[in-house]
C-alpha cells in the first residue's frame, strides 16, 4: 500500500476543483496552475524513481483488497507514461499562456485542462478494467469541452463527429466489459489475466479481446477507425491540439499494449498477427494522408496516425526488443509530436495561417524557430542521431529477426514518406522570399513563445544522443511487461 | 391573458415539500440501505425543477440565489477532502471510518465518513442537473 501512487491523479483533480471555485480570477488561475503542473511533474518523477528502485507499487482504494476493490498499479511502463504526460502538460500549459484568448480562459480552460490530465494519468495507473472505463470518460468529457471551446462553426461540426465516435466506442467498451465479466467473473486486470490463463484463450475470449482492440483502436486512431482524428484535431488552438496529439491517442495505445501483454497473451498466433496487420495498414494510410495535405496542422494530425502504427507494430512483433522499441517510440513520439504542434501554433501566431501555400521565408525572419523546427522534424522522420532513428531501428531490426519482411518494407517506405512530408513543410514555410512585412510580426515576442517548446526539442536531442542508457531502460520496461506474472504477483500478493 | 395557476401552485408547494424531505431521508439512508448522495441529489433536483417550472425562473432565482457552478466545485472539494482525510491517518485513499455515538434526544447514531463524501456527491448532482436544465431554459433563440 502506497498513497504516492495516487498523487499524479489526485494533484490535478484537486487543482481542477479549486480552479472552478476561483474562476473569476484569471491571474490567480495562471499562477496556481503553473505551480501545480510542476508539482505534478515532480510527483510523477518521484514515483518513477520509487518504482525503479523498489519495484511495482500498488494501492487498493478504500482498503478493499484486490481483486474485490479497485487497485491502482504503478509499474515502470505506466509510470513512464505518467512522467511523459506531465512533461507535455507543463509545455502545453506554458504555451497556452502565450496563445490562448482571454474568453477561453474565462470559460474553464484551466479546470478542464487539469481534469484531462487526471483522466490521462488515471488511465495509465489503474489496474481495474472498469476503472479504466471511468478514467477514459473523465478524459473524454474534458476533451469534449476543450475541443469545442471557442465555438467556431468548424469546431462544432467536427467535434460533433468526435463526440459521436467516442461515445460509440465507450458503449462498445461497456459491452466488452460485460462480456469479460460474464466470462471471468472479475474486472481486476491481474485477476482477469489469471482467469484467462486458466480458461484457455479461445472462442468467446478471443471475441472479447477483439472487441477491446476495436474500442482502444478507435481511441488510438488505428486503421480503419482513424478518420475522425485529422479533422477534429485541426479545430482547437495549438496548445490544446498539442496536448491531444501528444497524449490522447497514446492512452488508447497504452491500453492496447497493456491488455495484449498482460491478459490476452495465450493465442498470439491469432491476436498479434491481427495487430501486426492493422499496424501496417495504419502506418501506410496515415502517411498517405499526410503526403496529400497542404496544411501544417493537418499534416501533423495524419502523422499521428502513421506513427501510432509503429507503436502497435512493436506490440504485434511481440519480442522484448520490439516492445522496447515500441516504448522508446512512444516516449519519442509524445515529446516530438507535441513540440511540432506547438511549432504549428507559433507559426500560426506569426503568419496568421496554417496553410502551407500562404507562408514562405520564415527562415530569414525567424531563424531560431526555423532551425529548432528542422531538428524536430528530422527527428520525427528518423534521421540519426536523433531520437526518431533509435526508436525505429529496434522495431525494424526485430521485424527482420522475426522474418516479417512485409511490415519491415512498409515501415521503411513510411519513414521515407514521413521525411518527404516534413521537408514539404520546411520548404514551404521556411524557404523562399519572406512574404511578411516587418511591421506584421515585430510586435510578436518570440522568446515566451519558444520557451515552452525548447525543453521538448532538448529532450528529443537528449533521447537521441543518450540512446544507449535510455534504450537499456526501455528494455527493462519491456522485460517487465512481457512477463505478466510480475504484474500479477504484485497486484494479488495480499 | 393572464392565467391563474392557483391549482398548480398549491399542489407544487405541497408536493415539492414532500419530495425534498424524502430526498433528505434517502441521503441519510445512503451508505447502508438503498439511497445515497446520487439518488437523493437527483430527487432534490427534481423537486427544484418542479418549482422552476410551475412558478417562473425569475421568482425562484430570487428564492434560491445560488451560483450552481460554485456548488459543483464545492461538492467535489468536499468529496475529495473526505477521501484525503484517510491519507492523513496513513490508510489508503477513500478508506472509510465509522463509529456509534449517543446523542441526546435522538439516541444511538452511526456517524461515518461516508456521509460527508455523500454530501459532496449530493451537492454536485443537484448543481449539475439544475445548471444543465437552466442553461438550456435560459437560452434565448
Amino acid at each position: 500500500m502506497n498513497n504516492i501512487v495516487l498523487l499524479p491523479v489526485l494533484i490535478p483533480f484537486i487543482a481542477g476543483t479549486l480552479l472552478i471555485l476561483f474562476r473569476h480570477y484569471p491571474r490567480l488561475q495562471r499562477i496556481s496552475s503553473g505551480i501545480v503542473v510542476f508539482l505534478l511533474l515532480f510527483s510523477a518523477a518521484f514515483l518513477l524513481y520509487l518504482v525503479y528502485q523498489e519495484g511495482i507499487q500498488t494501492i487498493a482504494l478504500g482498503n478493499w483488497p484486490a481483486p474485490f476493490g479497485i487497485v491502482l498499479v504503478a509499474d515502470l511502463f505506466s509510470v513512464l507514461m505518467v512522467v511523459l504526460s506531465s512533461i507535455v502538460g507543463v509545455a502545453c500549459l506554458f504555451f497556452a499562456y502565450q496563445t490562448l484568448s482571454p474568453e477561453r480562459e474565462k470559460y474553464f480552460f484551466y479546470p478542464f485542462y487539469f481534469f484531462l490530465l487526471t483522466g490521462v494519468n488515471g488511465s495509465f495507473l489503474t489496474g481495474d478494467l472498469f476503472n479504466l472505463f471511468v478514467f477514459f470518460e473523465v478524459m473524454l468529457i474534458s476533451s469534449f469541452i476543450l475541443i469545442v471551446m471557442g465555438g467556431t462553426k468548424y469546431q462544432l461540426r467536427e467535434s460533433y463527429k468526435y463526440v459521436v465516435i467516442n461515445m460509440f466506442a465507450s458503449i462498445l467498451f461497456l459491452v466488452a466489459l460485460a462480456l469479460i465479466y460474464g466470462l471471468t467473473g472479475t474486472l481486476n486486470m491481474a485477476h482477469i489475466a489469471v482467469q484467462v490463463a486458466e480458461l484457455e484463450q479461445a472462442g468467446v475470449l478471443n471475441t472479447a479481446a477483439m472487441l477491446l482492440l476495436v474500442v482502444f483502436g478507435m481511441k488510438g486512431a488505428l486503421f480503419p477507425l482513424y478518420f475522425w482524428l485529422p479533422k477534429s484535431y485541426y479545430g482547437p488552438p495549438a496548445a490544446i491540439a498539442a496536448l491531444f496529439g501528444g497524449l490522447l491517442t497514446k492512452v488508447g495505445i497504452y491500453a492496447i499494449i497493456r491488455t495484449f501483454t498482460l491478459i490476452f497473451v495465450h493465442d498470439t498466433g491469432f491476436t498479434h498477427t491481427v495487430i501486426l496487420a492493422l499496424a501496417g495498414f495504419t502506418m501506410f494510410f496515415g502517411v498517405l494522408g499526410a503526403v496529400s495535405q497542404f496544411d501544417f496542422k493537418r499534416i501533423l494530425s495524419y502523422h499521428i496516425i502513421s506513427q501510432v502504427g509503429y507503436m502497435v507494430m512493436g506490440l504485434g512483433l511481440f519480442t522484448p526488443l520490439a516492445l522496447a522499441g515500441a516504448i522508446y517510440y512512444i516516449a519519442h513520439h509524445i515529446i516530438v509530436k507535441s513540440a511540432l504542434f506547438l511549432f504549428a501554433g507559433a507559426t500560426q501566431k506569426i503568419t496568421g495561417t496554417t496553410d502551407l501555400k500562404k507562408m514562405s521565408g520564415l527562415l530569414k525572419t525567424h531563424p531560431v524557430l526555423a532551425w529548432t523546427f528542422f531538428i524536430t522534424a528530422i527527428s520525427l522522420a528518423g534521421i540519426p542521431p536523433l531520437s526518431g532513428f533509435f526508436s525505429k531501428f529496434p522495431l525494424i531490426l526485430s521485424g527482420i529477426e522475426q522474418a516479417s519482411y512485409a511490415i519491415v518494407i512498409v515501415a521503411l517506405i513510411v519513414g521515407l514518406l514521413t521525411l518527404f512530408s516534413m521537408m514539404k513543410i520546411f520548404i514551404y514555410v521556411f524557404w523562399g522570399t519572406p512574404s511578411l512585412k516587418k511591421s506584421d510580426y515585430e510586435h510578436i515576442k518570440m522568446k515566451p513563445l519558444l520557451l515552452p517548446i525548447m525543453p521538448l526539442v532538448a529532450l528529443t536531442i537528449i533521447l537521441g544522443f543518450a540512446a544507449e542508457p535510455i534504450f537499456s531502460f526501455s528494455e527493462v520496461v519491456a522485460d517487465q511487461i512481457i512477463d505478466p506474472s510480475i504484474y500479477i504477483d504484485a497486484v494479488l500478493e495480499e | 391573458m393572464r392565467t391563474n395557476f392557483l391549482m398548480l401552485h398549491t399542489i407544487t408547494r405541497i408536493v415539492s415539500f414532500i419530495v425534498i424531505s424524502f430526498s433528505v431521508y434517502l441521503f441519510f439512508a445512503g451508505h447502508n440501505a438503498p439511497g445515497g448522495g446520487f439518488i437523493g441529489g437527483l430527487m432534490m433536483a427534481g423537486a427544484l425543477i418542479l418549482l422552476y417550472v410551475s412558478f417562473d425562473l425569475t421568482t425562484i432565482k430570487k428564492v434560491l440565489p445560488f451560483d450552481y457552478t460554485f456548488i459543483i466545485g464545492l461538492g467535489l472539494l468536499i468529496a475529495i477532502l473526505t477521501g484525503l482525510n484517510s491519507m492523513i491517518f496513513g490508510d489508503a485513499f477513500l478508506t472509510q471510518y465509522f463509529d456509534y455515538y449517543q446523542i441526546p434526544f435522538i439516541g444511538e447514531v452511526e456517524l461515518t465518513t461516508a456521509l460527508p463524501f455523500d454530501l459532496g456527491i449530493y451537492l454536485v448532482v443537484i448543481a449539475i442537473t439544475l445548471l444543465t436544465i437552466l442553461t438550456i431554459a435560459e437560452d434565448v433563440s
